[in-house]
């Protein structure tokens, strides 16, 4: 009896309607179906003889870049300007994150925290919001250019890291927060010669990688026309100026593989 | 007794001076001299947000944010223009699999037969690493980027931005699988390659199965980061709210932006608790 | 500083909820400048007391008054005020690893300070000879502007008691001062200690594992034992026997070192937070 039954009770449990991965793999075959069924793609369009053409004649001609000495000048000012659009971004992010980082966590077991909620909303609102996004929004406000590309960085990173700072400062050793506490001292106070030199070098390491993330975005940020290396790219390849493009592609990836050098080499020294 | 010899010490000895002073002015002077042309080079001047000529525009906008536009028709475009960028996104990462995982087994060492015995032969090495720096290519080019090379061939619509996707995040999936891969026992798999198993074999029983959770955990997730990055590549014209927000912006309607960013930053809240749910649920 | 604590009862700072109380009904009378040991064996309740003392813990039986004052009922800002006279040292001293010691020392003095005069002296110390002063009471001079993570344990624990030394504080409570220093380094603290408490009229209360420098030193012992006051005598008067009866079933303490629980914290990378880039 024992023998007649096995294989049933094999059979059900893989049947099993609570099968989680089942479900979960019906749902994504649906979803994707669904995706593809909904959205008009023009596959035929996209392969035609004249698109391939026009893709063969772009990509011919982004293997030869310009590299006439006045243009490559340009590019070198605009990457500079997409260096110091995510330098400054990177370093707003921090000043405002950290002034939000302070009423969005509970230092203590008796630290009210009453805004602890209201700011981590902000946070949350600041950091859903991607640069991209900011930045078309800041255009209007700021103008075109790289200081709205500037605003638009350090207005998403300032929710990112206003919330790793937020965890780091409620992950801190309490002990020597405690010894001040208890001699009646002012939590700003405490602060600045308790907390702060525990958690500084977690702060400086977040600060850096998300500059270094910072950087590919600032490349890109410009597309929209907040200034830098992707304004430039944007604007020449408006005028299918595809040897140009190149050029600045090669400058983008260029910039890119710098700072992950130099990130590495930074995340190695603080190691040490 | 040598706390009397301190004492002493404490008299006669010159004024203390910290030792760390000049490192710190001398760090804090070029962090001046480095911020200097870091402002002049993003024109950063705060001031002019607050110039009369600037503010009435903004604040009119601003203001505009509120109450946000609720009307049925709008609304109604809006959840259809949300469908679409998470179809985007789910397309994209639907023909990004397509790619990566190919080029993930191909790039994976541990399923390289010539290894088991001694150093990887020539040939099955450059393929591998050949794979690999595809891979690197693939993800080095931002989705933006392609979305405005292929918006320029196509014109605009959703291809450019399922096809944007899927090239940008073929490369990342692909890499990360192969990190997978790579990082955990090979035990099971080496040893079904031993025993004759052809690579194919040895990753279907040997490598996935110890893996499955992980790649579908970081597969998910992805899929979230490509839901924000199919809104983005809306303001590039590749379709979805994003190009619905590029428009009300360039229009100025500060009541249907405000509309579609609550809705967006719905959408990237939900999508995060759904990706969250579904990886604790893979466990 | 003189204090009352009457009949009090109160629970270990990191008592979870539900776990008994670490002082069952302990009275205490000192007066102004006196110097009293507590000795007992671990488990006894010496740590809870001093917190008691220090207004970190407020006792949930019982009463605690400094002079007339009871600091659990007055206002919160005249309470600050009075922590600003009491100094808590604890065992493993809480110096942030990448502070350095001139800084470390001078936090002694926070609570004298304006946030303008602590801000400033964050960028370029304003007391550096008064914490050369303490730190040379405890042969430390020499590591004025060392970093607190490159000295050893027991050269942070005499640093944590030069910030008592810098504060102007009425009331030291000092926890196991001496559990990370060798017996040579170990007497130099408690008569630094000592002489720094007697020079201002300051009082002195030191929780102590080494029975024998408690009874060399301080004219009052306490002996505590299971959250009660086993004896509170002059120290002449005390007999081994007491102290054999105060640490029985624990004898073994009387001779072995306890070793200083480790405060390190746990080793903080990046965190799983991954990003979309």
């Amino acid at each position: 009896m024992n023998a007649a039954r096995l294989p049933d009770s094999d059979l059900s449990k893989l049947f099993d309607w609570r099968c989680k991965s089942c479900w979960f793999v019906f749902g994504l075959i649906c979803l994707t179906i669904a995706s593809f069924w909904s959205l008009d793609l023009q596959w035929a369009k996209f392969f035609s003889a004249d698109a391939l053409r026009k893709m063969g004649k772009f990509i011919g001609e982004l293997l030869s870049p310009e590299w006439g000495a006045k243009f490559v000048g340009k590019v070198w000012v605009a990457a500079l300007e997409t260096l110091a659009m995510s330098a400054l971004g990177t370093l707003l992010a921090a000043i405002l994150g950290l002034a939000l980082a302070l009423p969005a966590s509970k230092t203590h077991s008796d630290d009210p925290a009453r805004l602890r909620t209201v700011t981590r909303l902000v946070l949350n609102a600041l950091r859903s919001i991607p640069e991209l996004v900011w930045a078309a929004l800041l255009l209007i406000l700021a103008g075109l250019g790289p200081f709205a590309g500037t605003l638009a960085l350090a207005a998403h990173t300032a929710g990112v890291l206003g919330r790793l700072f937020a965890e780091a400062i409620e992950n801190a050793p309490p002990s020597a927060a405690f010894a001040l506490r208890v001699r009646g001292v002012p939590e700003g106070r405490i602060f600045l010669y308790a907390t702060l030199p525990q958690i500084l070098p977690q702060l400086m390491s977040y600060t850096l990688y998300r500059w270094e993330n910072n950087i590919r975005a600032a490349a890109v940020l410009g597309v929209v026309g907040a200034g830098g290396l992707g304004q430039m790219l944007a604007f020449h390849m408006g005028l299918f100026q595809m040897n140009e493009t190149s050029t600045i592609l090669i400058a983008m990836m260029l910039l890119v593989a710098l700072v992950d050098v130099l990130s590495f080499v930074a995340r190695r020294k603080m190691q040490a | 007794m040598s706390a009397n010899v301190h004492r002493v010490n404490t008299v006669t000895a010159p004024a203390l001076r910290d030792p760390a002073w000049m490192k710190r002015v001398t760090i804090a002077a070029i962090a001046l001299v480095l911020l200097w042309p870091t402002l002049v080079l993003t024109e950063f001047k705060p001031w002019e947000l607050f110039s009369p000529g600037t503010l009435k525009p903004t604040l009119k906008f601003i203001g505009d944010f509120f109450p946000p536009k609720l009307d049925a028709v709008f609304l109604e475009m809006v959840l259809r223009e949300t469908w679409r960028t998470v179809a985007i996104a789910t397309a994209g990462i639907a023909l990004a699999l397509v790619a990566a995982i190919p080029l993930a087994i191909i790039s994976t060492r541990v399923l390289s037969i010539s290894a088991l015995s001694g150093r990887m032969a020539t040939l099955p090495a450059i393929v591998r690493q050949g794979a690999r720096i595809v891979l690197i290519l693939l993800r080095s080019v931002p989705e933006l980027i392609w979305a405005l090379v292929f918006v320029r061939v196509v014109g605009l619509g959703p291809t450019a931005g399922v096809l944007a996707i899927a090239l940008t995040y073929s490369g990342m999936l692909g890499k990360v699988y192969g990190e997978i891969l790579e990082s955990g026992d090979a035990h099971a798999t080496t040893s079904l390659l031993r025993n004759g198993a052809s690579r194919l074999q040895a990753y279907f029983y040997g490598l996935q199965p110890q893996n499955a959770a992980e790649l579908v955990s970081y597969t998910v997730y992805r899929w979230e980061c490509a839901i924000r990055s199919s809104a983005v590549l809306g303001f590039v014209g590749a379709g979805g709210l994003g190009q619905q927000m590029d428009t009300s912006m360039k229009m100025f309607n500060g009541s249907e932006v405000s509309t579609m960013l609550i809705v967006f930053m719905l959408l990237v809240w939900l999508a995060d608790a759904a990706s969250a749910w579904l990886r604790r649920n893979l466990e | 500083m003189n204090f009352t604590l009457v009949n009090c009862e109160a629970r270990h700072p990191a008592a979870k909820p539900g776990d008994a109380a670490a002082l069952r009904g302990v009275s205490l009378a000192v007066a102004p400048g006196e110097q009293v040991a507590i000795i007992g064996p671990s488990g006894a309740g010496k740590t809870t007391l001093l917190h008691v003392l220090a207004c970190a813990i407020k006792p949930s039986l019982g009463e605690l008054k400094f002079g007339e004052i009871n600091p659990w009922a007055i206002a919160r800002p005249a309470l600050q005020r009075l922590r600003a006279h009491l100094f808590l040292a604890v065992q493993v001293p809480p110096l942030p690893p990448r502070q350095r010691v001139v800084t470390a020392v001078l936090a002694g003095c926070l609570p004298a300070q304006s946030l303008l005069q602590s801000v400033r002296s964050l960028f370029y110390p304003t007391q550096m000879e008064l914490a050369r002063a303490a730190l040379a009471r405890f042969d430390l001079e020499d590591k004025l502007f060392e970093r607190v993570d490159h000295l050893s344990g027991g050269e942070r624990q005499r640093v944590g008691l030069a910030r008592g030394v810098v504060s102007n504080a009425q009331l030291f409570l000092v926890d196991e001062p001496l559990s990370a220093l060798d017996p040579t380094r170990a007497a130099q603290a408690i008569h630094s200690l000592i002489e720094v408490a007697g020079e201002r009229g300051a009082t002195l209360i030191a929780s102590l594992h080494q029975v024998d420098i408690a009874l060399q030193n301080f004219p009052r012992v306490v002996g505590l034992r299971d959250g009660v006051v086993a004896f509170d005598l002059p120290a002449a008067q005390i007999s081994p026997a007491m102290i054999q009866a105060l640490y029985a079933h624990k004898l073994h303490e009387l001779t072995e070192p306890i070793a200083a629980p480790s405060d390190a914290a746990p080793a903080q990378g990046l965190p799983a937070v991954m990003h979309c880039r």
